[in-house]
C-alpha cells in the first residue's frame, strides 16, 4: 500500500462506484476501499444472511423464505426513469453489457382511499377514474399545451412564460383541481412535497416530460430495474474502474482521514498503514456522520431524515392487477402530509427474491418523532405483511465543497423515486474534484487485447 | 445442421499465475513476456468450432485485479457457465489459492458450472513445484477438468478450451445473460442500447 494515489474513494455506494468507473477511464489512478465485505454501502442489495447480520444480529434465519443467494434485497427503493440521465451514463460507459434490464410493471396513484393507475397520455388520462368528465377536457388542453411547447414559438406559448410564471399559475390558467395537481404534480413531476407549485414552472414542466417520454419508451411504467437489483450498479461501474486500473479493497477498515497542519488531505488510514493521495471523496459515514463532533472537525450535517421500511409479503399488492413490480405514490395531500410516501415493489421477476416472494419498501421523509406511524398509510396497502425491516436514515450534506482541503464528500441517498438526484450529485462533484464540467463521451470500443 | 451456443467463462486464480496470458495466447494466439497487470480489456471472446460443426462462443471475462484484495464482485460469478482456474506449476502456494477459489465457486456460483483446473507455465517445468499427480489427484475428488498449458509457448491453451467447448452444450443450459448483447435468444428484457442508439441497426454485430 506504499504507492500513492490521484484519487483515493471511500465506499462503494453508487455515487461513488459512478465517479471512480469515469476517473479510472479518465486516466486516473484510483484507490477505493470499503468497510464492508460487500459492493453497494447504503445502495447496495443484500442477501437474507447480510440482511439480517445488518437488521437483527442475534436471529437466526428464517426457513420458508427459501435460498439465501436468491435474495438481493435494495436497501434504498429508487427506480432507473426510462429516458434519465442515469441511463445516458449507462449506455455511454457501456457497463450496460454487465448488466440486464426489465421493466417495473405499473405506477400508481392513491387517491380517495384507493389506488389507480398513473395516466401518461391522453389516452389513458381520457380513460382514468382519477378525472371526471369536464376534469379530463380540462387536463387534455393542459397536456397538449405541454406537448406542443415549443421555446421558440410563441404561438404555443398560449401567454405562459414556464421561466416566469408560477406552476400554480399554469394550473389556475387550465383550471385543474386540487385532486388533478396532485397526480400532475406528485405522480408524474415526481415532486415529493407542493414547494414547486409557487417555483416558476419549467421544472415542472421538464419533470412532466421526462415521466411521459420514459413512459413511451417501453409501455408498462417509466421505470426499469436491473435484474438481482440494484447492487449491481455500483458493481458494474467499479468493474468499469478495475478495468481502467482501478484498485479494490473491500472489508477494509479507514481508521482516519489524514491531512496536514493547514487541513488539507494527504492519505487515509487504516491500522498501520497510510495511503497517500492527492484527492479524497467518499460518503458520510466515512466523515464523521453520526457520530459526535467532539473528536475533529465537522464535515458533514444532517439535513433530514427518512423511514423505509422493507417488507416480505406472499402476494403482490392488492388493486395492482397482480403486478409482478410497481411503484405507489400517496400524495402529501391525500393523507394530510407535508412530504409525500412512496412504495417501491419488485419480485422474483426481478431475481432479487424467492419465487411467489414481494418485496415492497415503503418510504417518507420523516416529520414527526413518531416515523413509523407516519408510513402507515402505506403499509395498510399492502396487506398482511409477511415481515418488516425498519430503519430511519439521517440524509448528510457536506460543509463544504471540498476544494479547499481538497476532501470531497457526496451526499445521503434522499427519498426521490429515481437516481436522477444521484446523477446531478456526480456531476457536481464530479466538477469540484476535476475542476471541469463532466462531459460524457461515448467511450471507444475496448481494444481486444 | 450447425448451431452456435455462447456460454460465459471466467478466469479465476492468484496474481500473476498467468490467467489473462493464457487468455491472450487462446484468443489471439499472442504472447508478452512483460505484460502489465490487466487494464482496459477484460472482455473478450473466442469461437471454438467443434467436430460437428457447432460453434461454442466464449465471453471470457477477466478479474481485472479484483481478485487481489478479496474484491471480486458478485456480478463476477453470476450467470458463468464455466471457469478456469489457474495456478502456476512453480509455485505451490498458487494452487492452494486455487483450492480456495474452487470453494468460492462451489458456494457462490451455479451448481452446473463447468470448472476446469489449469496448471500454467509449463515450459518452467525445472522449477516445477506441483506435480502432475497432486493436482490430477485434487481435480478428479472434486469432479473438475484439469489440464496443463503453457501461455508461452502455446502448449495445451486450445486443448483445454476445446475440452471445455466439448462439455458444456451437454452439461450446462446457456444462461439468460450469456445469451444476452447481440444474441439470438428472445428474453423479456430491455435493451438499453437499442433504443439509446437508434442508427444502430438489428443487423449490427455485437461489438465485444
Amino acid at each position: 500500500m506504499d504507492e500513492e494515489y490521484d484519487v483515493i474513494v471511500l465506499g462503494t455506494g453508487l455515487t461513488e462506484c459512478i465517479l471512480s468507473g469515469l476517473l479510472s477511464v479518465e486516466g486516473k489512478k484510483v484507490l477505493h476501499m470499503d468497510r464492508n465485505d460487500y459492493y453497494g454501502g447504503d445502495s447496495a442489495s443484500l442477501n437474507l444472511t447480510q440482511l439480517y447480520r445488518k437488521f437483527r444480529p442475534d436471529q437466526a434465519l428464517p426457513t420458508d423464505l427459501g435460498r439465501d443467494r436468491d435474495y438481493a434485497v435494495d436497501l434504498i427503493p429508487k427506480f432507473i426513469i426510462a429516458s434519465g440521465e442515469l441511463t445516458r451514463i449507462l449506455v455511454h460507459t457501456d457497463v450496460t453489457r454487465y448488466l440486464e434490464f426489465k421493466q417495473i410493471a405499473g405506477s400508481f396513484v392513491y387517491r380517495d382511499g384507493r389506488i389507480s393507475k398513473v395516466p401518461s397520455t391522453e389516452m389513458e388520462a381520457v380513460k382514468s377514474p382519477l378525472m371526471g368528465l369536464f376534469e379530463k377536457r380540462r387536463a387534455k388542453k393542459f397536456f397538449e399545451f405541454l406537448q406542443n411547447w415549443k421555446d421558440d414559438d410563441p404561438a404555443t406559448h398560449q401567454g405562459i412564460n414556464l421561466d416566469k410564471d408560477s406552476m400554480a399559475t399554469v394550473y389556475e390558467k387550465f383550471g385543474l383541481e386540487p385532486g388533478t395537481q396532485d397526480f400532475i404534480g406528485h405522480a408524474m413531476a415526481l415532486y415529493l412535497d407542493d414547494d414547486y407549485k409557487t417555483k416558476p414552472a419549467r421544472p415542472t414542466y421538464e419533470r412532466i416530460v421526462l415521466y411521459t417520454s420514459s413512459m413511451a419508451r417501453y409501455g408498462k411504467s417509466p421505470y426499469i430495474y436491473p435484474l438481482y437489483g440494484l447492487g449491481e450498479l455500483p458493481q458494474s461501474f467499479a468493474r468499469l474502474s478495475a478495468i481502467y486500473g482501478g484498485t479494490y479493497m473491500l472489508d477494509k477498515s479507514i481508521d482516519e482521514i489524514v491531512t496536514d497542519d493547514s487541513g488539507k488531505f494527504v492519505g487515509v488510514r487504516s491500522g498501520s498503514e497510510t495511503v497517500k493521495a492527492k484527492q479524497v471523496i467518499g460518503d458520510p459515514s466515512y466523515f464523521g456522520a453520526g457520530k459526535s463532533a467532539e473528536s475533529g472537525k465537522v464535515r458533514v450535517v444532517e439535513e433530514g431524515k427518512v423511514i423505509r421500511a422493507i417488507c416480505f409479503l406472499k402476494h403482490p399488492i392488492p388493486g395492482t392487477d397482480d403486478a409482478d413490480s410497481a411503484q405507489i405514490i400517496i400524495p402529501q395531500n391525500q393523507v394530510n402530509r407535508r412530504n409525500d410516501i412512496y412504495i417501491a415493489m419488485v419480485s422474483s421477476t426481478h431475481n432479487v427474491c424467492a419465487k411467489d416472494v414481494y418485496v415492497a419498501i415503503v418510504s417518507t421523509i420523516v416529520e414527526t418523532d413518531r416515523p413509523e406511524q407516519e408510513i402507515a398509510p402505506g403499509l395498510q396497502l399492502l396487506g398482511p405483511i409477511y415481515d418488516k425491516f425498519v430503519s430511519v436514515s439521517s440524509l448528510y450534506t457536506p460543509t463544504s465543497s471540498g476544494e479547499a482541503d481538497q476532501i470531497f464528500i457526496t451526499r445521503s441517498y434522499d427519498a426521490t423515486s429515481h437516481f436522477e438526484t444521484v446523477v446531478d450529485e456526480v456531476h457536481n462533484v464530479w466538477k469540484r474534484v476535476v475542476g471541469k464540467e463532466l462531459v460524457l463521451k461515448k467511450r471507444e470500443v475496448e481494444v481486444e487485447a | 445442421m450447425s448451431k452456435q451456443l455462447q456460454f460465459k467463462l471466467v478466469l479465476l486464480g492468484e496474481s500473476a499465475v498467468g490467467k489473462s496470458s493464457l487468455v491472450l495466447r487462446f484468443v489471439k494466439d499472442q504472447f508478452d513476456d512483460y505484460r502489465e497487470s490487466t487494464i482496459g480489456a477484460a472482455f473478450l471472446t473466442q469461437t471454438v468450432t467443434l467436430e460437428d460443426q457447432t460453434t461454442v462462443k466464449f465471453e471470457i471475462w477477466d478479474t481485472a485485479g479484483q481478485e487481489r484484495y478479496k474484491s471480486l464482485a458478485p456480478m463476477y460469478y453470476r450467470n458463468a457457465n464455466c471457469a478456469v482456474v489457474v495456478y502456476d506449476i512453480t509455485q505451490s502456494a498458487s494452487l492452494e489459492k486455487a483450492r480456495s477459489w474452487i470453494r468460492e465457486l462451489q458456494r457462490q456460483a451455479d451448481p452446473s458450472i463447468i470448472i476446469a483446473l489449469c496448471g500454467n507455465k509449463a515450459d518452467l517445468s525445472a522449477r516445477r513445484q506441483v506435480s502432475e499427480e497432486e493436482a490430477k489427484k485434487y481435480a478428479e475428488e472434486e469432479g473438475l477438468m484439469w489440464g496443463e498449458t503453457s501461455a508461452k509457448s502455446g502448449e495445451g491453451v486450445q486443448e483445454i478450451f476445446t475440452a471445455i467447448a466439448k462439455k458444456l452444450p451437454q452439461n450446462a443450459p446457456q444462461s439468460a445473460r450469456a445469451g444476452g448483447r447481440g444474441g439470438p435468444s428472445g428474453r423479456a428484457g430491455v435493451d438499453l442500447n437499442k433504443q439509446a442508439g437508434a442508427m444502430t441497426g438489428q443487423n449490427e454485430p455485437c461489438n465485444c
